[in-house]
C-alpha cells in the first residue's frame, strides 16, 4: 500500500486549486448573502433604519471589501462556466487547463475595467 | 455469435434521485444568476454614482417597476438555493460525525426558508412612501414631496 498517492494528475494543479478558488468564492458570497437579505429587509422597518445602514457600504473599508466580493464573484460565474463546459462539452476536460486562464483574464479584464469606477465612488 | 444484452440493463430507480436533481439544478440555476447577479451589479454598482447613489429612495425607485420585482424575486430564490445547495455539498465533504453532518444541513435550509420568506414579503410589501418616512428619505414621487 503506498504511502501517500504519489504523481496524481490531479493534485497541485489548476484543477485542484480552480476548484478551491471555487468553493471559498461561493462561500463567500453565500455568507454575504445571508446579510444582504437582512439589510435589504430594513426598507420594511423605516427609511431612516435602512439610509442609515447602506451608510456602511459607501465607507472606505467595506467600499474596498465590495471590491472582493465583485472579484469573487467574478471568478465564480466564469468558473461556474467552465465546470458547466467539462461535463457537457465532449472537448471540456480536454482544454480545462486553458479554459482556467481564459476565466481567469476574463475575470480580471472586468475587474480593471470596474475598480476605478468603484474607486472613484467611493472616495470621490 | 455476439451477446445479445436486453434493455433495461440496469433496473429503474424507483425513488427520485435527489442527487441528480441537485446537481442539474446547480448548472441550471448558475446560468440564470449570471445575468441576475450580473445585472443586479451593474445596475447598483457601476449606472450613474454606483454604491452612493443607493439608498431607500434609490430601492423605492426600482421596485416601483414590476420588472426588478420579478428581477429580485428570481435572483433571491434562485441564488439562495443554489448557495444553501452548495453549502450542504461542503458540509458532506466536512462534517466528519453523522449526528454534526444532518444538524448543519437541517441549520441551512431553515435558513434558506427563513430568508426566501423574508425576501419575497420584502419585496411584496414594500411601501415606497411608508407614513413614518421624513420628505428627505422618500422619493420625489411620493405626495410629501409633491407641493
Ligand atoms: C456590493 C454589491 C451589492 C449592492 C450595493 C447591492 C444592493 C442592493 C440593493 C440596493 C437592493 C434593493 C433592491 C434593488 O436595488 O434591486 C438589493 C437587493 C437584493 N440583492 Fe443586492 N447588492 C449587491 C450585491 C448582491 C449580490 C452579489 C447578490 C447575489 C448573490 C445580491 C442579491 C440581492 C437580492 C436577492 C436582493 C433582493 C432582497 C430582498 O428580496 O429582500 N446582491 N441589493
Ligand atoms: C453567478 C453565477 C453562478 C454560477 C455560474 C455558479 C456556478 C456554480 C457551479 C457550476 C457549481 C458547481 C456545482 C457542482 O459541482 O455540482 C457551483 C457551486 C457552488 N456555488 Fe455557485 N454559481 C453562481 C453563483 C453563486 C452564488 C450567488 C452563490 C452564493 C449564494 C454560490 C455558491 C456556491 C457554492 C457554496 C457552491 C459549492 C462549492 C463546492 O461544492 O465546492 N454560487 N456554482
Amino acid at each position: 500500500m503506498p504511502s501517500k498517492p504519489a504523481g496524481t494528475l490531479y493534485r497541485g494543479k489548476v484543477g485542484m486549486w480552480s476548484w478551491v478558488l471555487h468553493r471559498i468564492t461561493g462561500v463567500a458570497i453565500f455568507f454575504f448573502l445571508l446579510v444582504h437579505v437582512l439589510d435589504t429587509s430594513l426598507v420594511r422597518l423605516s427609511p431612516e433604519a435602512y439610509d442609515v445602514v447602506i451608510a456602511t457600504y459607501k465607507t472606505p473599508i467595506i467600499g474596498l471589501a465590495e471590491l472582493g466580493l465583485v472579484a469573487a464573484i467574478l471568478f465564480h460565474a466564469f468558473n461556474g462556466i467552465r465546470i458547466i463546459l467539462i461535463d457537457f462539452w465532449s472537448k471540456g476536460s480536454k482544454y480545462q487547463n486553458a479554459m482556467f486562464w481564459v476565466v481567469v483574464s476574463i475575470a480580471f479584464v472586468i475587474f480593471a475595467i470596474f475598480t476605478p469606477r468603484h474607486l472613484g465612488n467611493v472616495f470621490g | 455469435m455476439s451477446i445479445v444484452i436486453e434493455p433495461p440493463r440496469t433496473a429503474k430507480p424507483k425513488r427520485t434521485n435527489w442527487e441528480k436533481w441537485g446537481w442539474i439544478y446547480m448548472r441550471v440555476s448558475g446560468v440564470a444568476l449570471i445575468i441576475l447577479v450580473f445585472g443586479h451589479l451593474f445596475a447598483n454598482l457601476w449606472v450613474g454614482e454606483g454604491i452612493k447613489a443607493i439608498d431607500f429612495a434609490f430601492v423605492a425607485g426600482k421596485w416601483s417597476d414590476p420588472f426588478w420585482q420579478v428581477w429580485d424575486l428570481l435572483m433571491l430564490w434562485l441564488a439562495l438555493i443554489h448557495g444553501t445547495n452548495g453549502m450542504r455539498t461542503i458540509v458532506n465533504d466536512y462534517a466528519e460525525r453523522e449526528k454534526t453532518r444532518k444538524r448543519l444541513v437541517w441549520i441551512l435550509w431553515a435558513t434558506c426558508v427563513a430568508l426566501i420568506v423574508l425576501g419575497t414579503l420584502v419585496i411584496y410589501t414594500f411601501d415606497p412612501c411608508p407614513a413614518n418616512g421624513t420628505p428627505e428619505n422618500l422619493p420625489s414621487f411620493c405626495p410629501v414631496n409633491q407641493s
